[in-house]
């Protein structure tokens, strides 16, 4: 059911990729069940064509753009990516996509716009995870994410719509993603429906379950543990089994501080988690 | 059938069981074939493992008093072993295959982190429990074994609060365990509060 897609390639970098295996039977996507390989078994049957993912709140021009235009509106291009979990797994995985600005910009943000909010489709008869809760882990749906302006339209901050060379399988956020490289993954939302800027910082799904273990930044930091376990290291998922020695330090911003680190100046870390 | 051919019985389906899937499951890790990260994978399985095979040791009692069924006494050992040995795999697969012997992280973790902290406690007392199940000492302690493997409706409590604690959100299956243990220790009420009163 994957397509192919037409994308300019990346240049690969050092980091050895994360097997395309693992990258699609290895998500967490509680809307198809809490457990590792849960949405890859469930998520099979999800109808993503026709979608709808609309722009809009605080922008001169709101969009609403369908299956064909994630697509075509943009040139696609492929961004290798380091992926952090805030579980301590990591990733690197070859994403296909546009940068997000450059689809904020189309909708002219106004004046009062500081924040963006991000909202996961809500469908409870294809997400299995949505109508039960023990499948869904008990969180509230539809799962929802933001990010501050300016993080938003950092050259980073990526819409995916595909990995390693196809369109994204369901597990991986079909049919559009974002990815913020620099954040724990649970920042980066999947199956987006709807995209709105805010003049408010938006409510997140994660930091209204446990607010003193996921805040609204949620930057990966090697210094500010998970109140139950430390965040200095990582175990790289790549290939081998029980024995691969695969555990390395955590960068601060994920190794992304000379593209990001100037946005924080000043604040926190230890406070705006 | 006499009784010895089914204790027999009943120990050979444990040992295959038990063994069995332990085996299997490490096979599998050890080849990369348990999904994404087999190293969650196996911790996950042998902690699940070990407080299902305590909560079986648990339930044992009480089946044997109500269907008269004395002989299934003897299998109790058993089971508390294998529940001894998937905690020690549950334990070492942490150390060894996810903190990957970084013992000055290891430590910290135990020690800060409660979640942790009980179920190392609750491994801990594990360990005397399964040193004292050979037959020899057994018999030279004579009613302080009894007072010992009481212990285990302290472990298995640890053990419920450290799988309640350990997950991100999901509380269902953890509140079921919670609710089993519950009820297995309500059914003796009477003995834990003897225990606590005398």
């Amino acid at each position: 059911k994957l397509r192919s897609l037409a994308f300019e390639k990346a240049t690969p970098g050092l980091d050895k990729l994360t097997p395309e295996q693992k990258v699609i039977s290895h998500n967490n996507f509680y809307e198809f069940g809490a457990q590792k390989n849960q949405p890859a078994e469930l998520s099979q049957s999800f109808n993503v064509n026709p979608w709808q993912l609309t722009i809009s709140g605080e922008v001169e021009k709101p969009l609403t753009l369908d299956y064909d235009d994630l697509f075509k509106r943009f040139t696609l291009e492929e961004r290798i990516y380091r992926l952090r979990c805030v579980e301590t797994w990591s990733m690197v995985i070859p994403w296909i996509g546009f940068s997000l600005a450059s689809l904020i910009k189309q909708a002219q943000p106004n004046s009062k716009a500081k924040y963006v909010a991000f909202e996961t489709l809500y469908d409870p008869k294809q997400m299995s995870g949505q109508s039960n809760r023990r499948l869904g882990g008990g969180i509230d749906y539809p799962y929802k994410e933001g990010l501050r302006l300016d993080e938003a339209m950092n050259e980073l901050s990526f819409l995916s719509v595909g990995l390693y060379g196809k369109t994204l399988p369901p597990q991986n956020g079909a049919p559009i993603r974002l990815v913020v490289p620099w954040k724990y993954g649970f920042k980066s939302i999947k199956s987006i429906v709807s995209i709105k800027l805010t003049d408010q910082m938006p409510p997140t799904t994660w930091n209204i379950l446990a607010p003193h273990e996921y805040g609204f930044y949620a930057n990966v930091n090697p210094t500010v543990a998970h109140p139950r376990w430390s965040q200095a290291r990582e175990r790289r998922i790549t290939s081998g089994g029980l024995f691969a020695q695969n555990r390395i330090d955590t960068q601060m911003y994920n190794g992304y501080g000379e593209e990001v680190a100037h946005m924080y100046k000043g604040m926190d870390l230890n406070k705006y988690y | 059938m006499t009784v010895s051919k089914k204790i027999f019985l009943i120990k050979s389906v444990i040992h295959v069981i038990a063994l069995g899937l332990l085996i299997s499951q490490y096979y599998l890790a050890i080849g990369d074939q348990l999904g994404g990260d087999p190293v969650k994978a196996i911790i996950h399985f042998t902690g699940i493992g070990a407080f299902n095979l305590l909560l079986i040791t648990l339930t044992v009692t009480p089946i044997a008093q109500r269907f008269k069924l004395g002989y299934l006494m003897q299998v109790r050992r058993l089971l508390g072993l294998y529940a001894f040995t998937y905690a020690s795999c549950h334990l070492l697969s942490f150390i060894a295959f996810d903190l990957q012997f970084e013992w000055q992280l290891i430590i910290k973790e135990i020690l800060e982190r409660p979640y942790i902290t009980i179920g190392m406690l609750a491994f801990l007392w594990l360990v005397p429990m399964a040193v004292t199940s050979i037959g020899v000492i057994k018999r030279k302690m004579k009613s302080r074994w009894q007072k010992l493997h009481y212990g285990n409706y302290i472990i298995v409590t640890l053990v419920a609060i450290h799988f309640y604690w350990s997950v991100k959100s999901e509380l269902i299956e953890p509140g079921l365990y919670i609710v089993i243990t519950f009820v297995l220790l309500w059914l003796r009420k009477d003995r834990i509060h003897k225990i606590f009163t005398k």
